[in-house]
């Protein structure tokens, strides 16, 4: 008796465990893994970076996917560009939303060729190098460069106005940044040989984020790696330094998608994004999202229906 | 399984900023700061519950409870509202340590032979002899074993504190990750990992030292 | 908070049962694996401190490392669930064998005679004595690996698959309070809910433990 008890409510108890979750397996939004996501039927998988701007670019390229009748599986926030390549090339991801001139830098061996910093021969020179079985979209208009940026005071005080100012003082100074800024080509390693710029430390934090952001202002660091679209530049009266040697190239937002997983209606709504972009109007939204407060979706859904999309 | 990063001896230089000796004294300086704050405020309570019986239901729970906090968000939460720092680190792991150190200095006072505490006041042992001369050293194995799993807990998690822009051994985990570098992600899992034995063992041997022959059974 | 929760009610249950999906399958895997390694650990009385010990170093190995890890080793994609089911089911087994073990071992040696001298031979024995009698240890193992579980999962958002931990990340690069404290109490809130369902269940199958 006590032997029929125990295993029933022990059975019980497990197929209410097993059908909960197989539940939740169903509408599981990260379920691709059973090989079949790009095989299978039509859809596609958006990626993005783990900053704000990449995930409100693979929103924006999700909602864009979506209007013209792509079923579409989110993945975002997924990490660094060393990482998310990997998930693209091994199938996790189908499209994210890319910077052509940073693609370009990491994927083209010692940085980007020399001389080639417009728009257009980034492109083309990205062309050349892109990871067997993707290709990229049309390039926006919008550009968000990495930047070094100082404050007000750290400018003045060290008469900075470019790169070039901080190779006296480099070695009293601290840079913040995203981990990944330690082998990059366009992080500690470009400013070393392009401009022979060496910082005392390297205080590893997060991509031209809120971390990084604060730590600048609290004078935690002393250089940040800000992005060019951050709001913050303008309201914190924050010094962007120039970059006489261009490190740092055209870096225009542009759709990197697996080969597989293009089709005419899928490049269409992505270049249909890529014309509205620009550098005014991202700011503008990114700001929504990062000053506002505003979620992500919300912010996506008024860029597609603002611009007609 | 690429282990070049672990035996470059280049990693291992006490004065390079992000090698191994300077990784670890940040790590190990987080696992006790949490852990001396974490008994400062847990063993008290813990015993104080466990002495009167009094707020058992709190004792039984906490450690629950206390489980279930993601440490990741407590961290974020922490930074987001104090900024950058140790402080926010301390606050996450301390509250990952406190539960196991209360619940087991509890445990200890509640499953000690009650009539051994009887004894003691039969032989007319004021309440402060009777918890320090008796209670104490009999609740000691089992607070020791709450100890010894807070410690193991709080080393291998005090990696997260990397993912906020802290040190410690978390940063060969998100930096390797974050340059793809797996070399240095094995790196670190292996230190991590060895580090744990260790120090669990030696929280063994002062576990030895430290219990009374008479409640240990080895004479 | 209420707005938050109003404005993203999608995200935060999507998040929510994939945070669910990715805890509670390697409760289950790990308790049907645990089950038997635990109890090699007591057939064979040598293989038991072995056992412990390396269950021991298992759960010390940080929960991210094993996540980049096991792409490397299954071969499966990196942003792949498995890699968190996988390794939150190590975890578990981790944990639970040893409970599976020592709640064998707990069992009083006149029970396991007078079964034997009652007709039991070995296998019956285990399953209808040894057990029942083990269960109230391993069940609460099972609370421990299962709350220990839903609050592992978050880690994984630091690879992009994490469930509420991606309301933690989130949040944290807009230093935006709301989502992160939405994540916390939600995984709290699950873990106690899982903690009742597992404590109602041992109540069920063992009434001899109510005094």
């Amino acid at each position: 008796m006590f032997r029929i008890r125990t295993v029933g409510a022990l059975a019980a108890a497990f197929s209410l465990a097993l059908s909960l979750t197989a539940c939740g397996a169903d509408e599981d939004p990260l379920s691709s893994d059973s090989g079949n996501s790009s095989a299978g039927a039509s859809a596609v998988t958006v990626g993005s970076a783990n900053f704000a701007e990449s995930e409100l670019l693979a929103e924006i390229y999700s909602q864009a996917l979506e209007a013209k009748g792509v079923q579409v599986k989110r993945q975002f926030n997924i990490g660094a560009r060393e990482l998310y390549l990997k998930a693209l090339q091994d199938g996790s991801i189908d499209l994210l939303p890319e910077y052509n001139g940073a693609l370009l830098s990491a994927l083209h061996t010692g940085g980007a060729p020399q001389g080639v910093s417009k728009p257009d021969d980034v492109l083309a020179e990205l062309k050349k190098v892109l990871p067997a079985g993707t290709e990229v979209l049309e390039q926006s208009a919008a550009e968000d460069k990495d930047t070094l940026t100082v404050t007000q005071e750290t400018a003045t005080k060290h008469n900075l106005k470019t790169i070039d100012d901080l190779k006296p003082v480099a070695g009293q100074l601290t840079i913040g940044a995203g981990p990944e800024w330690q082998e990059r080509y366009q992080g500690l390693k470009g400013l070393e040989e392009l401009y022979g710029v060496k910082f005392k430390k390297f205080q590893p934090l997060d991509a031209g984020g809120p971390l990084t952001l604060n730590a600048l202002l609290d004078g935690k660091i002393d250089v940040a790696n800000i992005f060019s679209t951050d709001s913050a530049i303008a309201t914190k009266k924050l010094v962007v330094l120039e970059d006489p040697r261009n490190l740092y190239l055209a870096e225009n937002i542009i759709p990197l998608i697996r080969t597989e997983a293009n089709n005419p209606t899928v490049s269409g709504a992505l270049n249909a994004v890529s014309a509205k972009l620009t550098t005014e109007n991202l700011t503008q939204y990114l700001a929504k999202v990062q000053v506002d407060k505003q979620d992500t979706a919300t912010v996506a859904k008024a860029f597609i229906s603002d611009n007609g999309l | 399984m690429n282990l070049s990063y672990l035996f470059d001896p280049a990693n291992w230089d006490p004065s390079a900023a992000g090698g191994f000796p300077q990784l670890l004294l940040s790590h190990l300086w987080y696992v006790f700061l949490a852990l001396l704050i974490g008994t400062v405020i847990a063993l008290p309570i813990g015993l104080y519950i466990g002495h009167t019986g009094k707020g058992s239901f709190i004792a039984i729970n906490a450690g629950n409870a206390g489980r279930s906090l993601p440490t990741l968000g407590l961290l974020m939460l922490m930074v987001t509202l104090l900024g950058l720092g140790l402080l926010p680190v301390l606050i996450a792991l301390t509250v990952l340590v406190i539960p196991p150190i209360l619940t087991s200095a509890y445990a200890g006072m509640r499953t000690l032979d009650r009539r051994v505490v009887d004894a003691a006041k039969g032989m007319g042992m004021r309440p402060w002899q009777v918890l320090t001369r008796v209670e104490l050293p009999m609740a000691l194995p089992v607070m020791m074993g709450g100890f010894r799993s807070a410690a193991l807990q709080v080393v291998a998690t005090a990696t997260v504190a990397a993912a906020v822009g802290l040190g410690g051994l978390g940063r060969l985990l998100i930096d390797g990750l974050a340059v793809n570098d797996y070399s240095r992600v094995l790196a670190g899992a292996i230190v991590v990992a060895v580090l744990a034995v260790v120090l669990d063992l030696f929280l063994a041997l002062v576990q030895r030292w430290v219990v009374s022959p008479g409640v240990s059974g080895r004479f | 908070m209420i707005q938050y929760l109003q404005n993203n009610s999608d995200t935060v249950l999507a998040a929510l049962r994939q945070h669910l999906y990715l805890a509670l399958v390697p409760v289950l895997l790990g308790f049907v694996i645990a089950l038997p390694v635990g109890y090699l650990g007591v057939r064979f009385p040598w293989l038991y401190h072995p056992l412990v010990n390396v269950c021991g170093v298992l759960y010390s190995i940080p929960s991210l490392a094993l996540f980049v890890f096991l792409p490397v080793v299954l071969g499966t994609k990196i942003l792949s669930p498995l890699n968190i089911i996988v390794a939150l089911t190590i975890y578990t087994v981790a944990l639970l064998a040893r409970t599976v073990a020592d709640g064998l071992r707990s069992v009083d040696k006149l029970v396991n005679e007078a079964a034997t001298a009652m007709g039991y031979r070995r296998t019956r024995r285990l399953i209808d004595v040894e057990l029942p009698v083990a269960l109230p240890v391993i069940l609460a193992g099972l609370r421990v690996a299962t709350v220990a579980n839903i609050s592992l999962v978050s880690v994984g958002a630091l690879i992009g698959i994490g469930g509420l931990g991606q309301l933690f990340t989130r949040g944290f690069q807009l230093f935006y309070l709301e989502p992160i404290i939405v994540g916390i109490v939600l995984s709290v809130l699950l873990a106690a809910v899982a903690d009742l369902i597992i404590v109602l269940i041992q109540r069920a199958v063992t009434p001899w433990a109510r005094a």
